[in-house]
């Protein structure tokens, strides 16, 4: 499971790189959406040189302070106490939405009736 | 009063020293800079937006308290620029971005709190990449930088702006963020000093976050001494970040000052290979010369899956990218889309609108790498891949105590010549991103120039939170730089 190989690597099609820019909420143009698919393919091949090493047994490392051991046992708490304190203002948060009434943040309909 | 100061060649000591003497006052420098940005920026570009109400009520400030004899900040007077992906209140944060047009954010970062509390004055925001993403600074929405060394090439990115206006003096010192060489590339095809700390070093509260796993905050200075002060008044814990670490602040300007005799420097071979510039490859080599005269022992070492660092880095710094920017959607804050109906086809038109194409196709390989069935071909596999990477270095920093390397495998390229292959700029971060990834220190100082006048840099990698050692090497490298 490990070692997974990455999928044909020139393979993205375009309904695929339709698929994600719909997933991350993204519109492409009938210009870019091409232009995307052939970036995607160059890159994901260069990415398949990972597939050369085997990592099997090998931890992943989601981020640096795991490495080094450093955990709040040993280095201390970096956890902020939880208590109540102001926050920003909420006047100079609303002041730079697009569209409010003064407390909350206005959207387009979500709900179709 | 006003004594003639050199601001493109300005210290940051001489800076604070000629204001805390009452030799110049901290309102009389910011003015000059402010003059000089009116007269040289138009080429140049490394400013989006001048805060100059601000900086000169702290500037007031800051004379006030030398007249009454107060005592002063470690940077009292200093002008400092601040890359347009920190958070300044009162000023605009566009992060190089048309969907963040418009925002002023409504707090300051705590590095930026961090250096008005010691007597700095911030003079404005630095253009760069678009959400610090690219290695030439021609991703801004708001134009690229040209680099004051030769304007028809790039400053290097993503912080293109706060390595430009140092070098052009346009501020005396700067704020730049690393995420996979952001900091010392652009340090080093600018010939200024960039000083990317350890992870966690410095706090990112108030950074618009790009790739949470790898996001640095750095310096960019016009010597070494200079980039020590800046590190001290930096580093340290914060509340507001709960990834920054509590791990003991050195003397980091004491440190500097060390010499290096005995220190052990490590060459790693997989840095020296193909596509390395010659002239690069001489210049570093003439430094590795130096420092072996200043007492050092020079030891091959290997890191050996270097050349996986890069592919590992797209995965990851997309991966990461992808979610970080799905906090744009045309809501709290920045552009929203018009003449959308829905709720959904807002957060589309809006993301359309507003991002360049350079940030579309990373969301897009991050929201593949992430998705359903790909997961643990790419996402898994480059976590465990950075494992190795970071164990390639901790046994290096076994047998020495630095190491020397270059930054980048060429010298300043032209504006235009690699924007059409994403690969080929990618490609560009060969020798940074390693140790970006490993969360190690690192910094690029000033080795010399090409035949054509060309900025180069030498890349000093130091072991987790020992900048003091890093910044060691890096003074003996200027002061050799200096003895040519």
């Amino acid at each position: 499971m490990s070692q997974a190989a990455p999928p044909e690597a020139a393979g993205v099609s375009l309904a695929e790189v339709q698929h994600v820019a719909d997933l991350a909420n993204l519109e492409l143009t009938a210009q870019e959406l091409p232009r995307m698919a052939r970036d995607l393919n160059a890159i994901l091949g260069h990415i398949a040189e990972l597939s050369e090493l085997d990592t099997t047994n090998v931890p992943p490392m989601a981020q640096v302070a795991e490495m080094l051991g450093i955990t709040p046992a040993t280095h201390g708490e970096s956890l902020r106490v939880d208590a109540v304190k102001p926050s920003v203002d909420r006047t100079a948060v609303m002041a730079e939405a697009p569209e409010t009434d003064g407390r909350f943040f206005k959207v387009p309909k979500v709900i179709e009736r | 009063m006003a004594e003639a100061l050199q601001l493109e060649t300005l210290s940051l000591s001489a800076a604070r020293t000629a204001v805390v003497e009452g030799r110049v006052s901290a309102a009389a420098l910011a003015a000059e800079h402010y003059e000089r940005i009116a007269t040289v920026d138009p080429q140049i570009n490394s400013y989006l937006a001048l805060s100059r109400e601000r900086a000169m009520a702290q500037a007031e400030r800051v004379d006030t308290a030398a007249k009454t004899g107060e005592s002063l900040g470690p940077l009292a007077g200093v002008p400092i620029g601040i890359k347009d992906v920190l958070a300044m209140r009162g000023a605009p944060a566009t992060a190089g971005s048309l969907i963040l047009k418009g925002y002023h954010p409504p707090y300051d970062a705590t590095v930026v709190a961090k250096l008005e509390a010691a007597g700095a004055v911030l003079l404005g925001k630095l253009n760069c990449d678009e959400f610090a993403m690219g290695s030439s600074n021609e991703n801004s929405a708001y134009g690229p930088v040209h680099n004051p060394r030769a304007l028809d090439r790039v400053p290097g990115g993503s912080s293109g702006g706060s390595a430009a206006s140092v070098a052009a003096g346009l501020c005396v010192a700067s704020l730049g963020t690393d995420t996979g060489g952001s900091i010392r590339q652009p340090a080093a095809f600018c010939g200024v000093v960039g000083v990317l700390p350890t992870y966690g070093r410095v706090s990112r509260y108030g950074l618009i976050a790009f790739a949470s796993s790898l996001d640095r905050v750095g310096p960019f200075t016009r010597s070494v001494a200079d980039a020590a002060t800046m590190l001290e008044v930096l580093a340290g814990p914060d509340n507001l970040d709960a990834t920054s670490s509590t791990q003991p602040v050195a003397n980091y300007s004491a440190e500097a000052a060390k010499p290096v005799a005995g220190l052990r420097i490590g060459v790693p071979e997989e840095y020296f290979g193909e596509g390395l510039d010659p002239e690069i490859r001489a210049a570093i080599e003439k430094v590795l010369d130096d420092l072996g005269a200043a007492g050092c022992s020079i030891h091959k070492v290997s890191l050996p899956h270097t050349r996986y660092a890069v592919p590992t880095y797209y995965v990851i710094a997309t991966a990461e990218a992808s979610s970080n920017l799905s906090r744009f959607d045309g809501v709290r804050y920045g552009l929203r889309a018009e003449d959308a109906n829905t709720l959904a086809a807002m957060f589309r038109k809006s993301r359309d609108e507003g991002f360049g194409a350079e940030v579309k196709r990373r969301i897009l390989l991050g929201t593949y790498a992430l998705s359903a069935g790909y997961y643990d071909a790419y996402y898994r596999k480059a976590q465990q891949v950075r494992t190795l990477l970071t164990r390639d270095f901790l046994t290096a920093f076994a047998q020495v105590d630095a190491i020397v390397c270059p930054v980048t495998p060429t010298p300043a390229f032209k504006l235009g010549e690699k924007t059409d292959d994403p690969i080929q700029m990618y490609l560009e971060d060969i020798y940074s991103v390693a140790a970006s990834l490993a969360g190690i220190c690192g910094m690029s100082v000033p080795c010399g120039t090409t035949q054509a006048g060309l900025p180069i840099g030498v890349q000093i990698l130091g072991k987790h939170f020992d900048e003091g050692t890093m910044l060691r090497v890096g003074t003996a490298v200027e002061v050799a730089q200096a003895g040519r």
